[in-house]
């Protein structure tokens, strides 16, 4: 069952050299400059790579070699300078302003390190806002959502605002507000990085239950080594080059 | 996503209440001095709101308003009578004089004369008393507001005697008047009793009431009438506007009115203005999640648009059940009597409120529209 709708194009990938076609992501000759005053700055220098679905792909890299840059480009919400994404098949970014939002609204699930859950509203709620905005009624979202937070243990939180929830109870509101209408990429900055070893592993794990499956892929940016070996595949990044491509952390870091 | 909207807004109780004080009082500030400005000013016509039966009014060319007048031969009586479309003139004494009450307080009063015969001048209703009762020597009916400002301790005015001018007056009725625009103390009689208070100049006739026969308008019987006596003539619509502009032309009160109604206006864009953009500010990193999760600016634009329409509505509802309070609070006091709000003016605060909100709103929203969806991952 899905609710990603292919935003028109059909898949083909033969556009772009060796792309695979079952890839999820298709990045091709990503570059990315920022103005910095007078000077620019490149963050990126022509990054290659595919992410597959099926898998847990982890960016890991040093502070500033351009993490957040990257998946921010490769889900929609940052446009490269140069180069090409294609999100399963869609060459997003060649996608009018509004087509763009609404190939994300029906394609990608965001968990975002500060959650950013509005206060007012309670948990149920919160991670039903993908469904509202797809133009779902209130009750039926809400009660979608509440079978994802029943399956993320927090059932029972689905009445409280998130003022009244702890911080480890907000971020599983988040994770289900990225899965509720169950896109078909999920992408995670940094999540553990406010957690300690344990409540890190924790979310690993559930992101890994709930947030994997056979036609979606899950990239999760982080440069907290004590989960490196949760990750089915790993990208180091550095300074805005892809120095390594494995399934392990490789040997000198 | 309305609804998200809303509640975003209501579950921030403190810029919520902000927000509906805000609106609440600008539209306050502004329905009520603008109601208070346009009751007062027509103030300037309640002399001839006063006399209900005068379709015409007859003055020497140099009179402007019931008050500012200049008083004519007494022959233009009977020229006026002579013209024809007249169907009935009467003479009419206005003049100032002062009086001694019991307590020995000396008060400036206006003077009436009404028509002896019928009494056309008088106001249309008494509080107390009988039309009747002029027919009697020395009588004088006051005006209700009068009563308050002569008697202030609460007496009964009625059978009080009074030194008008060295001469003996004495109260017999209450008028149910139209308070004038200075809150003077007025006192109806007789026209022949009118001449005896009023020291002899050999004009006294101030005005001639007339009314219209049928089938003719009162425009054209005035025309007429200016036409064959050489005197002015206008009609009790343009003879009250005399008197309203009158007033806008000669005191500082549209001035003043003006200021505290901008003053509404600028404190109300202020208030909602630095609410709104606090408001913004504290949920721009839910604005822009809601705008990565995959909100377009143009749902965006409603949500904030949802808001506005929310405190505008709620807001501007308070202010104008908070001058029909004021209003009805004071009703008692004369200074307020017959006071009413027009239409037009709820109709002006709200063109105000909307375009404080458009103000206000299109500041908050260009820092939500301008904010990067990417910027939610730092
Ligand atoms: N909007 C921007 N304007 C200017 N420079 C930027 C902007 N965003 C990122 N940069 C620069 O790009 C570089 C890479 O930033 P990025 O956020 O991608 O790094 P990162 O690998 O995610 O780092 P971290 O681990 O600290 O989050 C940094 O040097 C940063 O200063
Ligand atoms: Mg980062």
């Amino acid at each position: 069952m899905s609710t990603g709708q292919d935003s028109g194009t059909p898949m083909d990938t033969s556009a772009i050299g060796g792309c695979a076609p079952e890839a999820a992501i298709c990045a091709r000759g990503i570059v990315r400059d920022f103005e910095s005053g007078q000077t620019t700055i490149r963050v990126l220098h022509g990054i290659d790579t595919d992410i597959k679905p099926g898998e847990m792909t982890y960016v890991v890299g040093e502070s500033g070699s351009g993490k957040t840059t990257l998946i921010s480009i490769m889900c929609g919400i940052l446009w490269p300078t140069e180069g090409e994404v294609r999100v399963f098949g869609t060459d997003i970014y060649s996608l009018s302003d509004s087509e763009l939002v609404n190939f994300r609204l029906n394609n990608i699930g965001f968990i975002f390190q500060q959650y950013n859950l509005i206060p007012s509203i309670d948990a149920a709620a919160n991670a039903a806002v993908p469904l509202i905005a797809q133009g779902m009624e209130i009750e039926e979202a809400r009660e979608k959502a509440k079978v994802l937070l029943d399956k993320l243990n927090i059932g029972d939180q689905a009445d409280k605002l998130p003022s009244q929830l702890s911080g480890g109870q907000q971020q599983r509101v988040a994770i289900a507000r990225a899965l509720v209408h169950e896109p078909r990429l999920v992408v995670c900055d940094e999540p553990t990085a406010a957690l300690d070893a344990n409540s890190g592993r924790r979310v690993m794990d559930l992101l890994r239950e709930v947030a994997v499956a056979k036609d979606r892929a899950c990239i999760i940016v982080t440069h907290d080594n004590r989960i490196f070996d949760l990750a089915d595949r790993i990208l180091v990044l550095e300074d805005g080059e892809v120095t390594h491509d494995g399934t392990e952390m490789p040997e000198d870091h | 996503m309305l609804w998200i909207a809303i509640r975003m807004l209501t579950g921030d109780a403190q810029k919520f209440y902000g927000l509906l004080f805000g609106i609440a009082f600008s539209t306050l500030l502004i329905t009520q001095q603008l109601t208070i400005f346009v009751n007062l000013i027509e103030r300037g016509a309640s002399g001839v709101y006063n006399a209900p039966e005068a379709e015409i009014w007859v003055m020497d060319p140099v009179s402007r308003t019931t008050d500012v007048n200049y008083a004519m031969p007494s022959t233009a009586l009977d020229e006026v009578r002579s013209v024809p479309g007249v169907e009935w003139a009467v003479p009419h004494l206005r003049a100032a004089a002062s009086v001694r009450t019991g307590s020995g307080d000396l008060e400036g009063v206006a003077i009436i004369g009404v028509d002896d015969a019928t009494l056309i001048g008088l106001p249309e209703r008494l509080v107390e008393g009988d039309k009747k009762i002029l027919a009697q020597p020395d009588t004088v009916i006051i005006d209700d507001g009068g009563v308050v400002n002569l008697f202030e301790n609460g007496e009964d005015p009625i059978g009080q005697r009074l030194e008008l001018n060295d001469q003996r007056a004495v109260i017999r009725g209450v008028a149910d008047s139209i308070p004038s625009f200075t809150s003077q103390v007025t006192l109806y009689t007789k026209y022949s009793q009118a001449l005896n208070f009023v020291p002899g100049t050999r004009n006294r006739l101030t005005f001639v009431l007339a009314g219209v026969s049928e089938g003719l308008t009162a425009d054209e019987v005035a025309a007429r009438i200016e036409e064959q006596t050489g005197l002015k003539a206008e009609t009790r619509e343009e003879f009250a506007d005399a008197g309203v502009n009158f007033i806008i032309e000669n005191t500082g009160i549209p001035t003043n009115f003006g200021i505290t109604v901008v003053l509404g206006f600028v404190v109300g864009v202020a208030i909602v203005g630095l609410t709104f953009s606090l408001f913004i500010r504290d949920n721009i990193k839910q604005f822009g999640a809601l705008k990565a999760i995959g909100v377009t600016n143009a749902k965006i634009v409603r949500m904030v648009g949802a808001q506005a329409a929310l405190v505008g509505t709620v807001g501007y509802a308070l202010g104008v059940i908070g001058t029909v309070a004021f209003i009805y609070a004071f009703s008692g006091n004369p200074f307020f009597k017959g006071f009413y709000i027009p239409w037009q003016i709820p109709l002006i605060s709200l063109v105000s409120v909307i375009i404080i909100l458009a103000i206000t709103g299109f500041i908050a929203l260009r820092s939500v529209l301008s904010t990067e969806p990417a910027a939610v991952f730092r």
